[in-house]
C-alpha cells in the first residue's frame, strides 16, 4: 500500500526522476531525493530493522540522524543510517543485525527470554566457571556489534581542508540563519554549517498546518544567498570543539578544519520520545520524525494515528498530520491541563477528540510487532507517576506520534567548556557561563518561541560583532514564560516493561532501577552498566530521559544528577574522514639517489633516511654488513654521512660559549684543532656529544650525531637567549654534505684529490683543514669513530655528488666500498666507542661512561658542573665495559638489553652486541658493577632463553690498526 | 587546536611550537647546598596554577617564555626571556 502523498512544495523529494533500489532482495522505487527509510515507508515497507540486543522490528523514530536501529549495508558501507542517507539508483541494500533477513531474524527469540537477561547480566554471569570463558566470548562478541565489516573496503582518501571565518554558525535553523545575517551585514565573514541536507532547521518541517514557516524559510534563505559574506554549508556536521575555537566539519567528502574568531552555536534541540510500554513499534515515531516524513518526503506516517503527547508541541504535529490526511483518532495529553493548549480549539473544532490528563499505557502490537494494532490509553496521575488503569480504553490506530520535549543539541557547548544549568521555566539544561568568543541562540539556549528564537539568533549575532570589537545594536529577547516546551517526568510506568528509554541499546525503565540498586546511582557509573547512551545515537534521544529517571530514583532535582561528559566526535564519522596522509618531514641527503641506484636499504634516523646497508644478491642483511665492515678493515670504505648536525658558531664569545655549554675546554683550543664535546644536562645525565672544531679565533664548527642535532640546537640557542654572549648560531646541516672515508687505504684515495698534506704529522687525528677536495671547498675533519684512519670531508651540499664520484673513481684500484649506518655501528663497536642514546640512558651521568677525561671541571660555569660536584662525591653504582664473549661462541646469541648477572644478582646490562668477522668474535657493550671493570674480570649475561652466557671484560679498541698499516 | 603567540613572529598553531618545561629561577651554584640544588634540578610543583614557562617557535627558532595557567589552559602573556618588564611596563 503506497503511503505517498501528492507533492509538497518545499519538499525534498524530485518526483521527475524515478530510481529503482533493492531491500532484502525485493525491488522497490523511489524518487531522487528520497532516503532509504522515506522511499522503503512510502512503499509500506515498515519493518526497516531489528534493535541491537532483543532483536525487536523498527521502524522509523526520528528521521533526524539517530534512528541507529536502522542501519543497513550495500556491501560496502557497513553503517548506511536509512533515516537521513539519500538512496541512490541501483542499490542492493540489506539490513545489518539480522540472522535471516529482517522480516525473519532468527535472533528474534532473544525478545521472548529478555527477562533473563536483565541489564549488566553478563558483567556477572560469565566469569565463572573460567575455562568456559571463552566459549561464551565467542557467544557474546557474534552477538555484538553491528554489521559485518567488508575487509575488501576500497582505499578512498578524503581531503583534509582549513578554512578560516570570523563567525561560525553551526545550525542553519531560524536563529542560526538570522546569526549569520546580523553577523555579515556589520561586514563579517560567516559560515554557516547545518548536519542537514537542506538549511531551514525547523521551518523545514514544522508547519502546524501553516503556510508560514515556508514563507518565513523562503525569505531568510533569499537574504542569506544574496549576501556575499555568507557561505552557507549544507549536509556538513560540527564534529567537535578544540581550544581557541577549532571545529572539524565532516562532510561526505570528507574534513574541513575551520578556525573561526568566533562561534555561535544555533544546533538546536532533539525531539525526546515520552516512555511507555511498545513505544518502539514499528509505526511509533517522534512527532517531528512524522512531520519531516510529509513536508521533506511526502510519505504519510500512518493513516489512522494517535498523537501522544507531553506538550503543545504535540497540537502542531496534530494539524500537521490532519493536512496529510491522516485521520487522527485521539490526541492523548499526559497533562490534565492539556486541554488549554492554544492549537486544542482548533482541533477539538475539527473533530479530533482529545484525552487530556491520559497517558498512552501501551501500545498493542499486530502479529509479530510488525506494526501497532492500537493503543490502551487512561488516566494518569501526573504528580503520583501512575496510570490509573481502572478505566483503560483501548483505540485502534496504525501509528502512534510521540511529543514529550527537547534536549538541547549542546554537545560542542559542553565540550568547549560551557557552564550548564538547568532551566525549570523549560525543563532544560541551557548555557550560564559561555566560554570566551562562543554564543548560543535558539533552542539550545532554551528559547522556545519562534519569533523570540529569530531575536535571540540577532541577539548573539550581535554578541559575536560586539566581542569582536565592532559596534551592534542592543536586541531583547523574551525568557521562555508559560508552559514548559518539556516535561519535566514523561516516563509512563508498566509492569511488564518494553518501554524505552535507549532505542540504540534496548534499555528499559527497569534497567535503571536494577542499576541502581545494585549501586551504580551516578549518572557516569549508570551509563556504564546500563549502556544508556553508548550506542552509536550516542544519547541523542536517550540521555535527558535517562537523567530524569535517575533523578526520580534518588529523589534528587535533576540539576544535581548532572550530565554525562560530552566528547568528540559529536556523530560516528568514518575512519576514512581520519584516516590521512602522513606530514612528518623525511629529509633525504644529496646522495640518496645515488643510494637508491646501489640496492641501498635505508632505515630512519631522526627525520633523515640513511643508507642501512647496500644489499647485494646471494648476501644476507648480516654477510652484507660484516662484508661492508671488512672492507673498511682491510681497504677502505666510504659512507655518507650528510645527516649529520652541523653548527656554526661565530663571534667573540664562541669560545666562552662552548665552554658554557659543553664540559670540555675550549679556549686553549688551537685553530685546527678538533675536540670532542660533551653534553651534559642540568641534572648531571650524559646527554649527547660531538667534535668542536676551531676554524678561526671566533669561529667554530661543531658537528654532532643525526638524531639528536636538532635538540642540540635548540638547546643551544635556549641557552644563549639566557647567556646573550657575543656570539652568533647558525645550523648549517643541509648546507653541507658529509662524507667519510675510512680504512688502510683512506689517506692514499684522498691524498689524489687534494693538494692538503695528509701526513700523519701535518693532519693528525684530531684536527681540521680547510682546502680543496676534488676542486670543491672542503672542511676535512681527522676524526676516529669507525677507524684511526678516518677523513671526514665536509662540502657544500651540491657538491656532493661530485665529491662523491671523484672519491669513488679514486678508491677503485683500491677496492673502496660504500657502507651503511649498520656496518658503522659494528666497527665503533670494534674501537670501543659509546654512542649517547644506545649505551647510555635518561639517567647514565659521564662517570658511569669514563668520560672524566672531558669534563673541565676548573671552569667558572658549564651546564651540568654543579650536578657533577654531587655525582662525583658518590661511588658509582654501575661502569660501561668492552666485552667478548668466548672463541667460537655457539650458544644463544645475548641481545641488547640482556641482564648482566653477578653472583646471582643484576648488575647491569647489555647496550650492545655483535659479531665481529673482522676480530672473529662476539663483541659488545654491557654496564657491570664497577668492581668488574678491569679486563679480564668475567661476568655473565641472561639470555632471552634465560641461559647464563659467560663474558669477559676487554680493553679497547678491539679492533687496532697498526700505523700505516 | 591551540594557539599560541609568538613574541616575535605572532599568533600561530602549538603544532608549530615545543614544550620547554617550566620556568624557574636556578639558585646561586657557588653558594647553594648540595640539597638546595638537588631541588632545583629535580623537584617540581605539580599543582596546576599560573606558571612560567619555556616555549620553542620551531620554525623560526625563537625560545620565550608563556605564563600559562595549567588548570584553564589560558596563556596571559608571552615574552622573550629578560624582556618580562619590557611586557609589563607596555600593558599598563
Amino acid at each position: 500500500m503506497s503511503m505517498r502523498m501528492p507533492k509538497q512544495t518545499g519538499e525534498w523529494v524530485n518526483r521527475t526522476k524515478a530510481i529503482k533500489f533493492t531491500f532484502e532482495g525485493e525491488e522497490y522505487s523511489a524518487f531522487e531525493g528520497d532516503t532509504i527509510s522515506s522511499a522503503l515507508w512510502a512503499a509500506g515497507q515498515q519493518v526497516l530493522g531489528r534493535s541491537f540486543k532483543y532483536h525487536r522490528p523498527r521502524g522509523v523514530l526520528s528521521f533526524a540522524n539517530h534512528d541507529v536501529n536502522v542501519m543497513l549495508t550495500d556491501g560496502q558501507d557497513t553503517n548506511m543510517r536509512g533515516d537521513v542517507v539519500e538512496v541512490q539508483d541501483g542499490m542492493q541494500l540489506q539490513v545489518v543485525n539480522t540472522d535471516g533477513g529482517v522480516k525473519k531474524d532468527r535472533n528474534s527469540y532473544i525478545d521472548s527470554i529478555s527477562p533473563i537477561l536483565p541489564v549488566g547480566f553478563y558483567y556477572k554471569a560469565f566469569h565463572t566457571p573460567r575455562r568456559l570463558f571463552p566459549f561464551w566470548e565467542n557467544i557474546i562478541r557474534k552477538a555484538a556489534g553491528l554489521g559485518i565489516t567488508n575487509f575488501n573496503y576500497p582505499r578512498i582518501l578524503k581531503r583534509k581542508r582549513n578554512d578560516y571565518c570570523d563567525v561560525l554558525v553551526i545550525g542553519a535553523g531560524p536563529s542560526g540563519l538570522t546569526a549569520a545575517l546580523v553577523a555579515a551585514q556589520a561586514g563579517l565573514e560567516v559560515i554557516v554549517v547545518d548536519e542537514n541536507r537542506r538549511a531551514g532547521g525547523s521551518l523545514t518541517y514544522d508547519r502546524a498546518g501553516t503556510e508560514e514557516a515556508r514563507t518565513q524559510l523562503e525569505e531568510l534563505l533569499v537574504k542569506v544567498a544574496n549576501d556575499g559574506n555568507i557561505s552557507l554549508r549544507t549536509g556538513a556536521y560540527a564534529a567537535g570543539y578544540y581550544a581557541d575555537h577549532l571545529i572539524p566539519i565532516v562532510e561526505a567528502g570528507g574534513i574541513t578544519k575551520i578556525r573561526a574568531r568566533s562561534v555561535i552555536v544555533a544546533s538546536g534541540a532533539f525531539e525526546q520520545p515520552p516512555v511507555f510500554r511498545y513505544n518502539d513499534l514499528p509505526g511509533v515515531m517522534l512527532g517531528s520524525a512524522a512531520q519531516r516524513m510529509i513536508y521533506r518526503y511526502g510519505v504519510k506516517p500512518f493513516n489512522n494515528g494517535l498523537v501522544f503527547t507531553a506538550n503543545d508541541y504535540g497540537y502542531r504535529v496534530a494539524l500537521d498530520l490532519l493536512d496529510a490526511g491522516v485521520k487522527l483518532v485521539a490526541v492523548v495529553d499526559l497533562r490534565a491541563e492539556g486541554k488549554g493548549a492554544p492549537l486544542a480549539a482548533e482541533l477539538a473544532h475539527r473533530g479530533v477528540k482529545i484525552y487530556a490528563g491520559y497517558c498512552v499505557y501501551e501500545a498493542l502490537a499486530t502479529p509479530k510487532k510488525f506494526g501497532v494494532r492500537g493503543a490502551v490509553i487512561c488516566s494518569y496521575d501526573e504528580k503520583e507517576n501512575v496510570a490509573l488503569t481502572d478505566n483503560a480504553i483501548t483505540i485502534e490506530c496504525d501509528g502512534i506520534a510521540m511529543c514529550a520535549g527537547w534536549a538541547p543539541a549542546a554537545a560542542l557547548l559542553y565540550q568547549a567548556g560551557t557552564g550548564m544549568r538547568y532551566e525549570s521555566a523549560v525543563q532544560q539544561f541551557v548555557p550560564e557561563k559561555l566560554p570566551v568568543g562562543m554564543f548560543a541562540a535558539g533552542k539550545v539556549n532554551g528559547i522556545f518561541d519562534f519569533e523570540q528564537r529569530m531575536f535571540d539568533g540577532a541577539r548573539a549575532g550581535a554578541d559575536a560583532i560586539k566581542y569582536l570589537g565592532l559596534e551592534a545594536p542592543q536586541v531583547s529577547v523574551t525568557q521562555h514564560s508559560g508552559v514548559s516546551p518539556s516535561h519535566a517526568y514523561p516516563v509512563v510506568p508498566h509492569p511488564k516493561g518494553k518501554n524505552f528509554v535507549d532505542f540504540d541499546e534496548d534499555i528499559q525503565v527497569k534497567d535503571f532501577v536494577n542499576a541502581a540498586q545494585e549501586g551504580f546511582d551516578n549518572i557516569e557509573l549508570m551509563k556504564r552498566f546500563t549502556t544508556v547512551g553508548m550506542g552509536p545515537s550516542q544519547g541523542k534521544h536517550s540521555n535527558m530521559n535517562a537523567i530524569r529517571i535517575l533523578a526520580r530514583i534518588r529523589g534528587l532535582p535533576v540539576e544535581k544528577i548532572g550530565t554525562t561528559t560530552s566528547r568528540p566526535f559529536f556523530h560516528p564519522t568514518p575512519i576514512g574522514h581520519l584516516g590521512g596522509r602522513g606530514f612528518h618531514p623525511h629529509r633525504f641527503t644529496a646522495l640518496h639517489g645515488w643510494h637508491e641506484d646501489a640496492g641501498a636499504v635505508f632505515v630512519d634516523v631522526g627525520a633523515w633516511t640513511r643508507a642501512a646497508y647496500y644489499s647485494k644478491p646471494g648476501l644476507s642483511k648480516q654477510d652484507a654488513v660484516q662484508e661492508e665492515a671488512m672492507a673498511v678493515r682491510r681497504n677502505a670504505g666510504i659512507i655518507d654521512s650528510s645527516s649529520f648536525g652541523k653548527i656554526e658558531v661565530h663571534g667573540a664569545d664562541a669560545a666562552l660559549f662552548l665552554e658554557r655549554f659543553f664540559a670540555g675546554g675550549f679556549v686553549s683550543q688551537q685553530v685546527g684543532e678538533s675536540r670532542y664535546a660533551l653534553m651534559i644536562d642540568d641534572t648531571g645525565v650524559l646527554v649527547d656529544d660531538g667534535i668542536a672544531s676551531r676554524l678561526a679565533p671566533d669561529l667554530f664548527y661543531l658537528s654532532v650525531g643525526t638524531s639528536n642535532a636538532a635538540a642540540i640546537y635548540r638547546e643551544m640557542q635556549r641557552s644563549q637567549q639566557q647567556w646573550q654572549l657575543d656570539i652568533a648560531l647558525v645550523n648549517v646541516t643541509g648546507a653541507y654534505g658529509t662524507i667519510n672515508v675510512a680504512g688502510p687505504a683512506a689517506r692514499e684515495i684522498v691524498s689524489g684529490l687534494t693538494s692538503l698534506d695528509l701526513s700523519e704529522s701535518a693532519f693528525p687525528l684530531g684536527s681540521i683543514r680547510e682546502a680543496e677536495v676534488a676542486g670543491v671547498p672542503a672542511r676535512v675533519l681527522r676524526v676516529g669513530f669507525v677507524s684511526e684512519q678516518t677523513y671526514e670531508i665536509h662540502i657544500p651540499a651540491a657538491s656532493s655528488q661530485h665529491v662523491w664520484n671523484a672519491l669513488l673513481t679514486a678508491g677503485k684500484p683500491h677496492q673502496l666500498r660504500p657502507y651503511g649506518t649498520e656496518a658503522q655501528r659494528l666497527l665503533r663497536l670494534e674501537m670501543g666507542n659509546h654512542m649517547p642514546g644506545v649505551d647510555t640512558d635518561g639517567l647514565t651521568n659521564p662517570y658511569e661512561v669514563g668520560a672524566e677525561w672531558a669534563i673541565k671541571m676548573d671552569k667558572p660555569f658549564f651546564t651540568g658542573q654543579r650536578s657533577l660536584v654531587i655525582v662525583a662525591k658518590r661511588p658509582l653504582k654501575k661502569r660501561l665495559v668492552a666485552f667478548m664473549l668466548g672463541e667460537g661462541f655457539k650458544g644463544e646469541m645475548p641481545q641488547e638489553c640482556n641482564l648482566v648477572i653477578d653472583s646471582g644478582e643484576i648488575g647491569g646490562r647489555v647496550t650492545s652486541i655483535s659479531y665481529s668477522k673482522s676480530i672473529g668474535r662476539v663483541i659488545g657493550l654491557a654496564y657491570v658493577n664497577p668492581l668488574k671493570k678491569s679486563p679480564g674480570s668475567e661476568f655473565q649475561i641472561r639470555t632471552d632463553n634465560g641461559s647464563l652466557v659467560s663474558a669477559v671484560v676487554t680493553k679497547t679498541p678491539f679492533f687496532k690498526t697498526q700505523k700505516g698499516g | 587546536m591551540k594557539l599560541l603567540t609568538c613574541p616575535v613572529n605572532g599568533t600561530r598553531p602549538l603544532s608549530e611550537f615545543i614544550f620547554g618545561g617550566e620556568w624557574r629561577d636556578a639558585p646561586d651554584q657557588n653558594t647553594c647546598t648540595d640539597a638546595q640544588w638537588a631541588a632545583y634540578v629535580h623537584n617540581r610543583h605539580g599543582a596546576p596554577g599560573d606558571k612560567k614557562e619555556w616555549w620553542y617557535h620551531s620554525p623560526s627558532g625563537t625560545w620565550f617564555i608563556a605564563e600559562r595557567n595549567t588548570l584553564t589552559d589560558k596563556v596571559a602573556r608571552t615574552y622573550l626571556c629578560g624582556k618580562q618588564s619590557v611586557v609589563q611596563e607596555e600593558s599598563k
